[in-house]
């Protein structure tokens, strides 16, 4: 009876303990980001470059913060729609947003009713950049960038250039060229990459402004006259870049991750040392080489750094051209 | 090469994929507003650690799986359960209401086989030159495509073409709701973020086909859904099957117009529908039983939009250019593999890329038994569940699937006002038809024109581009057909009564 008893008062303790070590463990791993569920928004549709690359992170990002991550796909509006659900969700860190250059610059800038602010997406970590080149077809009438630039100069206005979208990417890329060089053309726009290549193959518009994984896919009936990186594409080595053609431009799409302005700096830090560890992974550069982007990898303070200096570039070009 | 690829098709695991991806495809489909879009986004995450052919063979069995599951709820409960299904509607609901819901779904199974099937076949036989052919297709084409479109409004509003002509252009107006294609003005969004998506086609359709029906339901105070139950008939999948048989142009035209219409990248399979729908309505002999439920309604529809997969497929296999937005998904599937798209897919990839094509053949052909099977299983289910049961469930699928598209509650709102809008349109006598037609061929034909005029003025003629270009004039000629086509058929008529009088 006795020895019946202390074994049910040892149990019993036992159980306690247990039960008070979870606790106690609960209690340290609440003290400590992060203790539950993170969502991860994609302001773009499910399948795009931005939802793969998110889809992609997901599994390393969850072994490294030991929380699951939730995709989110809440489209529209050209990433609008998820950005503005991003600034006004609770600054904790358990909500992150992909973020894209030019995108969440120009937005802000060129429209009304933007439902953000720049500054409302505080910058945690920029992983990749889609570099854009300027293209024209293989039996195109111009060889190269000169020939092209003084064909315009000559006839103003004639040459058509497509590309995806009005202030995105491609647009603010045609708009530097035009001011650089003095030349004028006509931009033709489509909703999306896709279409624009459709109509630039089909001998629609003239040249196009495209995405590197674009021009890497038809790279053998084009001949691209200029490329937005600093240095050669590694994919497309033969391609010139503005730079080194005397036009000092760089044009690309970068996408990176942020959270909601006023998130405490330790729990950025966590975040930002998470998305490192998952973006410096071989295997996840690897993936992103593949599909034709070019890897980047800034922390928090360098991607600020970097947005603050892009954003100004870009609103001298918008206000010299009237549109603000 | 050829049989390398049949080597690495035909593994225990491949048919595993195949069957799971066409039976959850069916399934996916047939849940109105979870599209086949949505159903392959879903899937894609997780075919991440897949080897290439297995994944590709997964996402293509679901692809197909989900643009025949469409029929199901548009035969079943009058509403497309993908786009693609909107032609469906037209015939495979009345049918139902006539008690032949499981005629109807067998129709609609055969058809799409046998389209699938014909859809196929162009793929594997002439990716190249089609897909150089469909680049032809410039602004000024997309103009004219959707003003041909409208033209088939005549033969959605069979009751009363002004009706249908008032729908139609609210469907158009519709269309510029949100941020203007080019330029990026943004149109009628009355201050609110989510309106600048503009009104997307899926919470619309749903609201429109969807609520009508479920509040019919209701005000019927019938205990079951459909007066006439499904009964049981011998020897009918047979029946039906020789009666499409006699109709071998019937499917072989639908099929061609789905796979035509399915490489026109930005045109996909509720085009395609429609379009077919509307061909087998102007060649038939009796076309005003069109909409009365007949299986050659059902089967125009069906034969098409599964034809269009393949034909989806074409630009996205050899130019990156998705023909579709299921396929635009597909290609980042594809990307992710390391497959970029383009001549060499075929043949540094042969086999991988054989292997996917062949794989959509079974995928096709798995259509039938799955199909038949699940048809039968839902049409008696519809039936035979009480309405107390069917019209909360129906709703509550309309809201999951309108949540579902960008997880915004803005487009349940939007849903539930399109539901209201459709039940009091349909009392007076408007169907939806022409609305969601509108809807869909309005921001096609806004890019198309304001893209020619750019273009045309850069070229010194803004007007002159719609009308030099050899694909536009035969775009005009065929509208102008489409839309004068009763007053022709009347005068031939006349004529021949004549001619038998004199």
């Amino acid at each position: 009876m006795n020895i019946q008893i202390n074994r049910l008062t040892a149990a019993v303790l036992l159980l306690l303990g247990i039960t008070g070590f979870v606790f106690a463990n609960g209690d340290a791993e609440n003290a400590q980001f992060p203790s539950k569920n993170i969502t991860y928004i994609v302001p773009f549709n499910p399948g795009g470059q931005s939802d793969i690359t998110a889809q992609y992170q997901k599994e390393m990002l969850e072994a490294a913060l030991g929380v699951n991550v939730v995709i989110k796909n809440i489209s529209g509006a050209g990433g609008a729609v998820g950005w503005s659900t991003l600034a006004s969700s609770a600054p904790d860190g358990y909500t992150i947003s992909g973020n894209n250059i030019p995108h969440i610059i120009a937005q802000p800038l060129v429209k009304d009713n933007p439902g953000y602010q720049t500054e409302q997406l505080e910058p945690l970590y920029l992983f990749q950049t889609t570099p854009i080149g300027l293209t024209v077809l293989k039996d195109s009438r111009w060889s190269n960038l000169d020939e092209f630039i003084s064909y315009a100069k000559a006839h103003p206005g004639e040459i058509t250039i497509g590309g995806s979208g009005t202030y995105t990417g491609h647009h603010i890329a045609y708009l530097m060229l035009q001011q650089l060089t003095g030349a004028e053309f006509t931009y033709i726009p489509s909703t999306g990459a896709a279409p624009s290549v459709a109509n630039f193959l089909g001998g629609h518009t003239d040249a196009l402004f495209a995405n590197s994984n674009d021009l890497v896919t038809h790279n053998n009936e084009i001949n691209v006259l200029g490329m937005g990186t600093e240095e050669r594409f590694t994919l497309l080595p033969d391609a010139p870049t503005f730079i080194e053609q005397g036009i000092d431009m760089t044009a690309g799409i970068d996408r990176g991750v942020c959270v909601p302005q006023g998130t405490p700096s330790d729990v950025i830090a966590v975040l930002e040392d998470a998305f490192r560890k998952v973006c410096t992974d071989p295997e996840f550069m690897a993936k992103m080489e593949d599909m034709g982007m070019v890897v980047q990898n800034l922390g928090a303070a360098e991607y600020k750094a970097y947005i603050v200096k892009t954003a100004a570039k870009y609103e001298e070009i918008l206000k010299q051209l009237g549109v603000i | 090469m050829i049989i390398d690829a049949l080597q690495l098709l035909f593994t225990p695991w491949n048919m595993l994929f195949i069957t799971l991806g066409v039976g959850a495809g069916i399934l996916v489909g047939a849940l109105p507003g979870l599209t086949a879009t949505m159903a392959i986004a879903l899937l894609v995450p997780f075919t991440f650690s897949m080897n290439a052919v297995h994944s590709l063979v997964l996402l293509g069995g679901i692809y197909s799986g989900a643009i025949y599951g469409g029929s199901f709820s548009a035969i079943l409960i009058n509403t497309p359960g993908t786009p693609s299904a909107i032609a469906t509607t037209f015939d495979g609901y009345a049918m139902a209401r006539k008690g032949e819901s499981y005629a109807a779904i067998i129709t609609a199974t055969i058809a799409s086989v046998i389209g699938g099937l014909i859809g196929v076949f162009f793929l594997i036989f002439l990716a190249p030159p089609l897909s150089r052919a469909a680049l032809k297709f410039g602004p000024p084409e997309f103009f004219w495509l959707t003003v041909f479109g409208l033209t088939i409004i005549a033969t959605l509003a069979s009751k009363s073409i002004l009706k249908g002509l008032i729908g139609g252009a609210f469907g158009l107006l519709l269309s510029v709701i949100g941020i203007a294609p080019i330029e990026g003005s943004v149109r009628y969004s009355f201050g609110s973020i989510s309106m600048q998506n503009g009104i997307a086609l899926i919470p619309a359709m749903i609201g429109l086909f969807c609520i009508p029906e479920v509040i019919g339901m209701i005000a019927k105070k019938d205990t079951h859904y459909n007066v006439i139950p499904y009964k049981r008939e011998k020897k009918l999948i047979r029946r039906i099957f020789f009666r499409l048989m006699k109709k071998p142009f019937l499917l072989i035209r639908s099929a061609v117009i789905g796979t035509v219409v399915g490489i026109i990248p930005g045109a996909g399979g509720n085009i395609a529908g429609m379009v077919a729908y509307n061909e087998a309505v102007r060649v038939s002999k009796f076309p005003k039983r069109f909409g009365t439920g007949i299986i050659d309604g059902v089967a125009a529809s069906e034969a098409s939009n599964n034809a269009e997969v393949s034909g989806s497929l074409i630009p996205m296999l050899t130019l990156g250019i998705p023909g579709a937005p299921p396929a635009a998904v597909l290609l980042g599937a594809l990307l992710l593999q390391g497959l970029r798209p383009g001549p060499y897919l075929f043949t540094s990839h042969g086999e991988i890329t054989y292997s996917f094509l062949f794989s959509l053949i079974l995928a096709n052909i798995l259509i039938l038994p799955l199909g038949l099977i699940s048809g039968k299983a839902m049409s008696k289910l519809i039936t035979g569940i009480p309405v107390t049961i069917l019209a909360p469930f129906v709703f509550l699928l309309s809201v999951i699937g309108s949540f579902a598209i960008n997880n915004n509650m803005a487009d349940v709102y939007i849903m539930l006002i399109f539901g209201i809008i459709g039940f009091i349109g349909r009392k007076a006598g408007f169907s939806a038809g022409p609305i969601v037609l509108g809807l869909i061929l309005g921001s096609i034909c806004e890019q198309g024109l304001v893209q020619s005029i750019l273009m045309g003025r850069a070229k010194g003629s803004a007007i002159g581009v719609f009308f030099q270009r050899p694909i536009s004039i035969v775009m005009i000629i065929l509208t102008v057909v489409s839309a004068f086509w009763p007053l022709i058929v009347k005068i031939k008529n006349n004529w021949r009564h004549k001619v038998e009088k004199g």
